[in-house]
């Protein structure tokens, strides 16, 4: 079975390389601060313990005030996944950096949830819309689009 | 002599005899040789996330299974695992056997619909494609037994399935058992001594095992590059931890280990659906669960081996009707991310297998 | 002779370079969006009034549209889950090749039919217009399945045209969802009923 890490280990172990940055741990979900998130996951992918290599999928969800983006991470080698998330608090124009350095799988990713949520990816090379064309007005997936 | 040449960019429209699918490709080509693909995607975005959430748990079972077009039962499965684990509910044992008998059955079906286009995008135009619908269709009127519809099936509901196996099912399910090995041996046979299937997919479209991990592929691609990984093994649900069966492992990581790493599944499925056939108990198919049931505020991300790869749900739950947020996390997609590092530097006529063998299913891309 | 076939010769990547294009589609895509928002009437055959309960076609008539009847080709066009069950009617338990029309053209220019077939989305309406607009005279649409007729599941999406006749004309609606190979084969035969009735001096059935 693949074995959800527990957050507390991992928060003990990361906050030796980060005094701040990791926010809180909550049974296996990770919080890190936003700016933070970049150095962090490229510690989780290189240390030996964890070696997350695999990322699975992130996840962008609109809670009215703020934005949280979930990165559920896996390593193939020790069979075991993590989850991370993070807020951007407000509307107006929310970004965070791009994570392609660490894993490219987050290329289609990213943009999928630039064209549908709004949230920018500083260093993607190729931020352009994906499911809607260029020109669509407005982020479909977000609370006050109203469809139709 | 020199002959000055320039590349030129062309596009491989979202209609084309050969796109499975709405997809579309700008490729820069100098003479033959592609320099540069851009992939452009969304001509089937049809907003399945957005419409999720304002639909109940139950109804979203319908549009989960047009995102896959092909497999459509295992993405029922993945969508009611993902509910119950996020609501707490429980599944009969006869419940989770008939979602593996379905399941493999279906994965049989997208399988044998995969290797005939691949097979007629190399130019057997035709031939192979109407033996494999051939046996498709035998299988898909197991299917209207078991709930009425062929294609597009929403024969699975949170705490099981909707209604038990009709009593002709099972003399024609045992019939099916019985024939389809032989017509595997007729494909083996036919194709894995064919030359012009070995000079044209051998060795074409190589993606490493180190690739495949950091593009995150899984699946038949991530398998067929030698990486020993299938979410039936590594974190099994239903009864799948009681069943005896192979990963089948590819060597190269071309376009040919691809295709032979799906014909190796369907055995193996073949050998899941024998052992479900003996163990397969009696008793009530879904338990008691309430239409418009309220699963507790929370979240959960639970995914299945679909036949295009790890097909995931991430669920959000605010304790009502319908979920918060209902994210895809969808194979084919994720698959495409190495498209153009596999395709630069061959020919275009190499397009086509490469893009075949990756098996991408563009329902599930856009959704 | 020398040719330059070095593939990573390039300066910048093939997406950096087609923004424009990218934009300039987008725009297209736009303004149909806020033009088509009225269905296109179904092309009725004219009858005149002395003629009104029997349909009598002269003898050329009759032999043309025979012929044409007989042998409709259709267009490859399957968009999604439609498209599984257009094969599936052209494969060979529910052989379409008894009607002559095993023959998918892939190019516009050779077909006579187009089979709408899966859900239509404002990013793929003008590849619609423009291929209809390829087809040459006569033509007819069948519109397959209820994703094609009226929007079908997705009906209040933000992306999907709420039926393919706000783009073009159709002349059959087969429903279903997806409607099985024998109902498309339904549609396909009160086509060529509808074909059978068609005069040579009159409107034509499938155009505008």
């Amino acid at each position: 079975m693949t074995i959800a890490l527990k957050a507390s280990d991992v928060a003990k172990a990361l906050r030796g390389f980060f005094t701040d940055g990791i926010l809180r741990d909550n049974l296996d979900e990770l919080w890190i601060d936003s700016n933070y998130l970049f150095d962090l996951c490229k510690l989780l992918k290189e240390n030996n313990e964890f070696y997350l290599n695999y990322l699975v999928a992130i996840t962008g969800v609109d809670y009215i005030d703020r934005f949280q983006l979930i990165y559920h991470l896996k390593s193939l080698q020790h069979n075991h996944s993590l989850v991370i998330k993070t807020e951007l608090i407000g509307r107006d124009s929310p970004s965070i950096s791009s994570v392609m350095n660490i894993w490219p799988a987050a290329d289609l990713q990213e943009r999928e949830i630039w064209d549908l949520m709004g949230i920018h990816f500083a260093g993607h090379p190729n931020l352009k819309r994906i499911m809607t064309w260029e020109g669509f007005e407005g982020h479909p997936l977000r609370r006050d689009h109203l469809g139709g | 002599m020199n002959i000055r040449t320039e590349p030129i960019t062309i596009n491989l429209g979202p209609q084309h005899p050969s796109t499975h699918g709405v997809f579309r490709l700008r490729v820069t080509l100098d003479g033959e040789v592609i320099v540069d693909v851009e992939p452009i995607f969304g001509y089937l975005h049809r907003g399945t996330e957005k419409l999720a959430e304002e639909r109940s748990y139950t109804q979203i079972v319908t549009l989960t299974d047009r995102m896959d077009y092909v497999s459509s039962m295992l993405n029922n499965q993945a969508y009611v695992i993902a509910v119950e684990k996020l609501a707490g509910l429980d599944v009969p044992d006869r419940g989770k056997f008939l979602r593996v008998i379905a399941g493999e059955l279906q994965r049989i079906v997208s399988h044998l619909v995969a290797t005939g286009f691949f097979l007629q995008d190399l130019g057997a135009f035709g031939t192979p494609l109407m033996y494999c619908f051939r046996e498709r269709e035998k299988i898909l009127e197991l299917f209207e037994m078991l709930c009425g519809a062929r294609v597009t099936v929403s024969y699975m509901r949170p705490g099981g399935v909707f209604q038990d196996a009709p009593d002709d099912f099972w003399p024609s399910f045992r019939a099916i058992l019985d024939s389809l090995p032989y017509f595997m041996d007729e494909i083996e046979r036919l194709l894995e001594e064919n030359e012009i299937l070995l000079i044209r997919t051998k060795g074409i479209g190589i993606l490493t095992p180190q690739s495949a991990i950091d593009n995150a592929t899984s699946g038949p691609v991530l398998r067929a590059s030698g990486i020993p990984w299938d979410l039936r093994k590594s974190n099994p649900y239903d009864v799948y931890g009681d069943l005896n069966f192979d990963i089948p492992i590819g060597t190269n990581g071309d376009s040919y280990d691809r295709f032979l790493v799906r014909i190796l599944e369907i055995r193996e499925s073949l050998r899941i659906l024998e052992q479900c056939w003996t163990l397969i108990p009696s008793g009530p198919v879904r338990s008691k669960v309430p239409y418009f049931f309220r699963p507790p505020v929370g979240d959960c991300y639970a995914s299945i081996e679909s036949s295009k790869g790890e097909l995931g749900f991430y669920l959000v739950s605010d304790g009502g009707i319908s979920p918060y947020r209902c994210k895809v996390r969808s194979p084919s997609l994720i698959n495409l991310t190495p498209l153009r590092e596999m395709l630069l530097g061959w020919k275009i006529a190499d397009l086509m297998v490469i893009f075949g063998s990756l098996d991408v299913n563009m329902g599930e891309v856009d959704r | 002779m020398e040719l330059n076939m070095n593939p990573t010769n390039n300066i910048l990547p093939l997406h950096d370079t087609t923004w424009a294009f990218d934009k300039e589609e987008g725009s297209v895509i736009n303004l149909m969006k806020s033009t088509h928002t009225e269905q296109i009437a179904e092309p009725i055959i004219e009858v005149p009034e002395d003629l009104n309960r029997n349909v009598l076609v002269s003898s050329v008539d009759a032999l043309l549209n025979w012929s044409r009847k007989s042998t409709v080709w259709p267009l490859s066009f399957g968009l999604a889950c439609c498209a599984f069950e257009m094969m599936a009617s052209a494969m060979s338990r529910f052989d379409i090749a008894r009607f002559g029309m095993e023959v998918f053209r892939a190019t516009p220019r050779q077909a006579d039919l187009m089979i709408v077939a899966g859900t239509v989305t404002w990013k793929m309406a003008p590849a619609i217009t423009r291929l209809y607009e390829q087809m040459p005279e006569p033509k007819w649409v069948i519109s397959m399945g209820a994703c094609a007729t009226c929007g079908g599941p997705y009906y209040s999406s933000y992306s999907v045209v709420p039926g393919v006749n706000h783009l073009v004309p159709v002349d059959v609606y087969v429903p279903g969802c997806p409607p099985r190979p024998d109902a498309l084969l339904y549609g396909i035969m009160q086509l060529h009923e509808k074909i059978r009735r068609y005069r040579l001096l009159s409107q034509p059935a499938g155009g505008k």
